[in-house]
């Protein structure tokens, strides 16, 4: 499972105790209110999980916090060597890609000529494109040119991948080639 | 990156040119700045004064399109004053060799141009060879024909007034980054170069890039700590998925892709043609048979060439402009798209979109609504009654979402466990890929047609139900032994018999029979802020390529304070702060000992490159449209790009668009901006297209500070609301006066930030090499909406 160096966490957790503590004496607040209060932090009892920076190629550390399957906060990673904690705007924001009311909860279909989406299942989209796939393949698969194997399609494009992982870019590769498409492009290009 | 982004801090200089780091990947900036507390000196070189110019110490404004001009006036300067790195010279770079006779250059032509095809015969670019078949040398660099005096007279027209003239760069400011920047070819001190896309969105972007990489040679900056050539990559994958092979030419870790040609008609005869002998790409048919391998498993043989006939072969070039012309001829049918975005990201966006509803079928896989998965609807400007593709829009899990590695700019592949379930009925790519397959080889399975077969012979393994098994895809691209199924240990271990398999053998060493590399999180300083037990790094965890170089011939470091790795004569073995990037038992004095460019064919690095299309020496052309004249000869720009015919490229002359402009990116968004436009704090920091002008423009023009202005080019035309600040000044190129402007390029129609699209303004033209899109010179013109 994860390893994540705790220690810096601790003293960080420890060094907000003895800043309670101090508090009281000081300024006279109730300890227990205020530990009441640390109680109802969001990040209390949340899960944390390291992740890196969907944005630049820097590949900054963050740490998200998860609790009753809601993203409730993400922080620089201070363990990451490259960032040490810190991030830029859009690394800082990066729970909205989860809370955003703008993503895409369900598959959408355009029918030809229509004018909206319409929300499908899964397995009907799946079908469908699996079916589109092999249609315009079979019509269009050449296997020998010129006396060569050529085993290719030349009326399927692919496009993207460099915001997937490398897992995924290499079966997106083995899938393509497999299927004989040679308009295999993504931004690395442009 | 040929270093990494830690290793920034212990530059003696960072020249920045086509990038803005402190804007676009701005936590980089905190290891410049620590170079700078360490003394180090930071240069930037931008048409506009960015954010990454205000904490330089040196800032020089150039036109947008006259990076080889600049670089070009540098190679001189260092030449002229002596301040090269004379040993590294003679002996790391192919300056010492000697060029056969006949190779030529005049008036902005090298030997072998053919005007009829725009292409060269490189026959003449070759070098003198000895009976043995090496290079011959005279490493006194004084013979007339070395490489070494072939780019001295090249550069000697670069002089500084020429240079300027071209540039626009007032003289004192040039000749300040040339000293600053060329004092780090003294023996011990190190310069890096930055650059992003800034230097490769040109119609030279190849030969951008190879001028730094003679500048870095000269000043023997490659394999130093604080040195190299580095790309300031823009996506979290970018690196990795083109590592992966998501480019039409090339296969996994850069195994060029086989071509419908006789002499790639056989696995045997493709092998044949394309391994080297020497060089460590000697080995590329255990490369190459591993892939094969991988992809085709127990259905490889090496009766069968190991499925290699499957592999398709295509005859063109297949590149994004390329595919877009052919969609808009109505050539494609159907196409995917994997979180990509070209209704706002691609060059000449208008007409990109105006191709996509030639299309029978297109399946969008991404976290939003896209303006191109919508790209029919009515706000997009379509009339959805006459738009007969049908769209799938299938929803995507985020990053976090999900499990798998990402490689950054500096090769280190970092692992991102899963935080969350994917957000509604949203899918990981991974798994969408793999149900798509699992159905069309269910299809295909009692099928034996051509098209059939292929699909069948395919080895798709990775567990027989719609959620793929991560792990066995992670172990194959490392690759494994067939017969024992164990982990191979590296890709020095990979045959070209079908015993072992590696999905990409560049990554091989990632995950040997120990587990997972790239899940390490020891962030303990093993030297020289290397991290070697932090992630994983391609190739064989290296942290500084070519890091040979950072030590003499004899194997002792330039710099003991800039000590990479070094010979141990008692260990008789390399050693240090880095793994090395070198035969780790091949001593100084062994054949072979001083050749620290293992990748190349001679072992050394490439003064000259005889490969390229457009010439082995970068020369400076105008961009595709271009305000001024060529100042170097009477080639206006590369004569050996492609040149589109047809309504999708329409040529703006200066007489029309008379003013440059460029496009760049803010800190706030990102790329077309799907990601960031659909979140609303990012939405609120930046929330409006704008074209950023100068004062003078503006008085010119009548324009005042958030006026609304209509920018056209010869493609189409933007509005937005005029930005007019000092960061833009006039260019005086040749005593006359050049406008120029900039623009954003994330904003569409979608998400909660709207704008136009600055790409339609863009054109549809590519690197001679690489077909990149010339985004960033163009000619337009701009004036008041009302």
């Amino acid at each position: 499972m994860v390893e994540i160096n705790l220690n810096r966490r601790q003293f960080l957790k420890l060094s907000g105790a003895t800043a309670a503590t101090l508090a009281v004496v000081e300024l006279g607040f109730n300890e227990n209110e205020v530990q009441a209060k640390t109680k109802e932090f969001k990040i209390a009892k949340a899960t944390v999980t390291p992740t890196i920076c969907p944005y630049c190629a820097v590949g900054c550390g963050i740490l998200v916090h998860t609790k009753n399957n809601d993203v409730v906060y993400t922080e620089g990673d201070p363990d990451h060597p490259i960032n040490e904690g810190s991030l830029c705007s859009k690394g800082t924001t990066i729970r909205q890609l989860f809370t955003s009311e703008k993503r895409v909860m369900k598959p959408r279909y355009r029918a030809p000529g229509s004018n909206k989406w319409e929300e499908k299942d899964w397995g009907w989209m799946l079908d469908t494109i699996a079916k589109r796939v092999k249609e315009t393949r079979d019509k269009t698969f050449v296997e020998k040119s010129n006396g060569v194997f050529v085993n290719k399609t030349e009326a399927i494009a692919s496009l993207g991948g460099a915001a997937l992982d490398n897992e995924e870019t290499y079966l997106l590769a083995k899938m393509m080639r497999g299927l004989g498409v040679t308009y295999l492009e993504h931004q690395a290009r442009i | 990156m040929t270093n990494h982004w830690n290793d920034l801090q212990h530059t003696d200089c960072a020249l920045i040119i086509g990038a803005n780091p402190a804007e676009n990947h701005p936590v980089s900036f905190r290891w410049l700045l620590k170079a700078r507390e360490n003394g180090g000196k930071i240069l930037s070189v931008d048409p506009r004064f960015t954010r990454t110019s205000s904490q330089a110490d040196i800032y020089a404004p150039l036109r947008s399109g006259s990076d080889i001009s600049f670089i070009g006036g540098m190679i001189n300067y260092a030449i002229e004053n002596n301040l090269f790195h004379k040993e590294y010279v003679a002996k790391y770079t192919n300056a010492s060799f000697i060029v056969k006779e006949g190779f030529d250059f005049k008036d902005g032509l090298f030997s072998g141009y053919d005007e009829a095809t725009r292409a060269y015969d490189k026959a003449s670019w070759s070098f003198e060879t000895t009976e043995d078949g090496k290079p011959e040398k005279d490493e006194t660099l004084q013979h007339p024909r070395s490489v070494f005096q072939l780019m001295k007279k090249h550069y000697s027209r670069y002089d500084v007034d020429t240079v300027t003239t071209v540039t626009g760069t007032p003289k004192e400011e040039y000749m300040k980054v040339a000293e600053t920047f060329c004092s780090t070819g003294k023996p011990g001190r190190a310069g890096t170069i930055l650059y992003a896309m800034g230097t490769t969105q040109h119609t030279v972007g190849t030969q951008n890039v190879r001028s730094y990489a003679m500048l870095q040679l000269l000043l023997g900056n490659i394999g130093m700590p604080g040195g190299g050539v580095n790309a300031l990559r823009g996506e979290s994958n970018v690196q990795g998925s083109t590592d992966f092979g998501l480019l039409f030419g090339d296969l996994p870790g850069y195994l060029g892709a086989p071509k419908e040609l006789p002499e790639h008609a056989t696995l045997a005869a493709y092998l044949e043609k394309e391994t080297p002998k020497t060089g460590y790409w000697s080995n590329k048919p255990k490369f190459v048979v591993s892939l094969l391998k991988a992809w085709y498993g127990p259905n490889a043989t090496k009766e069968n060439e190991f499925c290699y006939q499957y592999i398709p072969k295509g005859n063109k070039n297949y590149s994004h402009i390329a595919l877009f012309n052919a969609m808009y001829k109505g050539e494609l049918q159907g196409a995917f798209l994997f979180g990509t975005n070209p209704v706002v990201g691609g060059p000449n966006a208008g007409k990109e979109k105006e191709a996509l509803s030639n299309l029978d079928w297109l399946v969008a896989i991404d976290l939003w609504e896209t303006e191109t998965a919508s790209f029919w609807q009515k706000e997009a400007g379509s009339d959805p009654s006459k738009i007969n593709t049908e769209v799938f829009l299938l929803p995507a899990a985020s990053s976090y979402e999900k499990e798998g590695t990402v490689s950054n700019s500096g090769r280190w592949m970092q692992y991102r466990w899963k935080a969350i379930e994917p957000k509604g009925e949203a899918k990981a790519d991974m798994e969408i890929i793999h149900m798509l397959m699992r159905r069309l080889k269910g299809m295909y399975k009692n099928e034996g047609s051509p098209a059939a077969k292929a699909m069948n012979a395919l080895y798709w393994n990775y567990g027989e139900h719609d959620h793929p098994e991560f792990d066995l895809v992670a172990r194959e691209i490392n690759g494994y032994y067939t017969q024992t199924g164990k982990q191979v240990e590296n890709f020095g271990m990979l045959a070209d018999d079908g015993s072992t398999c590696s999905g990409n053998w560049i990554y091989s060493g990632f995950y040997p029979e120990e587990g997972n590399l790239s899940k390490r999180r020891d962030n303990k300083d093993t030297g020289m802020g290397n991290f070697l037990n932090w992630s994983y790094a391609w190739p064989m965890n290296r942290r500084v390529l070519y890091n040979r170089a950072s030590a003499d011939p004899s194997g002792k470091p330039w710099n003991k304070d800039k000590a990479v790795i070094w010979w141990d004569a008692a260990a008789k073995k390399w050693t240090g702060n880095d793994v090395p990037d070198f035969k780790a038992i091949v001593a100084p004095s062994d054949p072979g000992g001083t050749n620290p460019f293992i990748m190349t064919k001679d072992g050394v690095g490439g003064m000259f490159a005889p490969t390229l299309n457009d010439g082995p020496f970068p020369e400076h052309y105008e961009p595709f449209e271009s305000p001024v004249p060529n100042a170097f000869s009477s080639q206006e720009f590369n004569p050996t790009i492609k040149v589109w015919d047809g309504d999708f490229n329409l040529k703006g002359t200066k007489k029309q668009f008379p003013i440059v402009a460029t496009t760049y990116r803010v800190s706030e968004h990102w790329q077309s901006g799907s990601m960031t436009r659909n979140q609303q704090w990012l939405s609120e920091l930046a929330g409006h297209m704008y074209i950023e002008m100068s004062e003078e423009l503006a008085k010119e023009k009548g324009i005042k500070n958030k006026d609304k202005v209509i920018v056209t080019s010869a493609r189409g035309e933007v509005k937005a609301y005029a930005m007019v600040t000092k960061r833009f000044k006039p260019h005086t190129i040749n005593g006359k006066i050049v406008h120029q402007i900039g623009m954003p390029w994330h904003f569409g129609y979608k998400g909660y930030a709207t704008g136009d699209t600055a790409n339609r303004l863009t054109p549809h033209i590519g690197d001679a090499n690489t077909m990149i899109p010339e985004y960033k010179a163009f000619l337009c013109n701009v004036r008041r909406a009302d």
